[in-house]
């Protein structure tokens, strides 16, 4: 997890994983579906950060092989990661997007509305340490493809068949 | 949850058989359903982690329709059928009778009719294998989505519960060739690493080592 070198570089943030970046590199998670994707901006230092969130609550699991799977646990671990890059906890400013629906029909046992307590949870972390949620794109049933850029801290989603959009 | 079970290539081809029966007859189905010749390619067997299966078939962000059906018995997980978004307008044609290339966007009838596909699959899969087995499996009412693949295989991965073990993955893919109007999709049954006993216990295998 260093920071990128290259002008300008896209960095990919793979599933239940985090990554940070700083101005001008821009940080992106893809086809973000009931998962939630995190971002975190100082725009005093121009760090930003992106956590791919797939559950809410590690609590519920004996063994915990990928933190950064969690909202509870990998919302502590980013700000750590972007504290050592000299971002300051007090200047934060959240973002989220994803927590969908995917899936139409009636099985019951797979509309447990996991992206909704993703989304829910991350929300509860985030408060309980003080950073506010600037703006966000949940839940609906659509899957998002989430891009965070550090020279501004705009977060760009895009969905299939949509423009990009700015939040 | 145990660790993912060291499998001997005799085991391996066993699950390979058991998929390629199973889909045999699924394939045989949605033949007889479209009235079209259906190609399957050899069967993959791996256990990997589920998020690994995105790579399987295309990019995070490809559009995609899936059909899955969960499983609930003596081998709970889940089946699934993936197809690109080329594929899936031409199966909507294949079953409205319509001509290739007449489906331009999938509508309500049209999601339905991907379904029924899907579910026609699943039903026939499970069949051979229960007939195989004797095991007991449950299969539930199918569900539909139709958007980035990435998506769609994490939430249904969060869904099932499988997130943590790897998971055995089943892989076929279907193709209907026609020149200019080729099929192609992919299927999948994932289960459980504890499952896998139970499937070579009913077909007469001893211990997987």
């Amino acid at each position: 997890m260093e920071l990128a070198a290259k002008d300008n570089a896209e960095i990919q943030v793979g599933i239940a994983d985090y990554k940070i970046a700083r101005n001008p590199d821009r940080l992106i998670t893809l086809g973000l579906g009931s998962c939630v994707g995190v971002s975190l901006y100082d725009p005093v230092v121009g760090v930003g950060g992106l956590l791919h969130v797939m559950l809410p609550d590690s609590a519920q699991f004996n063994q915990v092989s990928k933190p950064a799977k969690f909202a509870d646990l990998g919302i502590p671990l980013l700000i750590k990661e972007m504290q050592s890059a000299g971002v300051s906890i007090y200047r934060l400013q959240a973002k989220l997007v994803g927590g969908a629906q995917m899936f139409s029909g009636l099985d019951d046992k797979l509309t447990l509305n996991i992206g909704q307590r993703n989304t829910d949870k991350s929300r509860e972390i985030l408060k309980k340490l003080g950073i506010p949620i600037i703006s966000e794109e949940v839940g609906g049933n659509r899957g998002r493809t989430m891009i965070l850029d550090t020279r501004t801290g705009e977060v760009l989603i895009r969905t299939l068949g949509n423009k990009l959009k700015v939040i | 949850m145990g660790k993912t079970p060291e499998l001997s290539s005799v085991h391996m081809d066993a699950l390979r058989e058991i998929s390629n029966i199973g889909m045999g007859n699924a394939v045989t189905s949605l033949a007889q359903l479209l009235n079209r010749r259906i190609s399957m390619s050899v069967p993959l067997a791996a256990f990997m982690p589920f998020e690994e299966t995105v790579g399987l078939v295309g990019g995070p962000e490809e559009l995609v329709s899936c059909v899955s059906v969960r499983l609930s018995g003596d081998v709970p997980g889940m089946v699934l059928f993936v197809f690109n978004s080329y594929s899936t307008l031409r199966l909507v044609d294949l079953l409205m009778g319509m001509e290739l290339g007449t489906t331009r966007e999938l509508d309500k009838m049209g999601q339905s009719a991907v379904m029924e596909v899907g579910n026609v699959l699943a039903g026939s899969f499970i069949s051979a294998i229960y007939s195989m087995t004797s095991l007991n499996m449950k299969s539930a009412v199918p569900m539909f989505a139709y958007d980035m693949l990435g998506a769609i295989l994490t939430s249904l991965m969060v869904a099932s519960g499988r997130t943590e073990d790897k998971a055995l993955v089943l892989e076929t893919r279907l193709f209907q060739d026609r020149g200019e109007f080729s099929i192609s999709g992919h299927f999948f049954m994932l289960t459980e690493p504890g499952s896998i006993q139970k499937l070579f216990d009913a077909l007469g295998f001893s211990d997987p080592q």
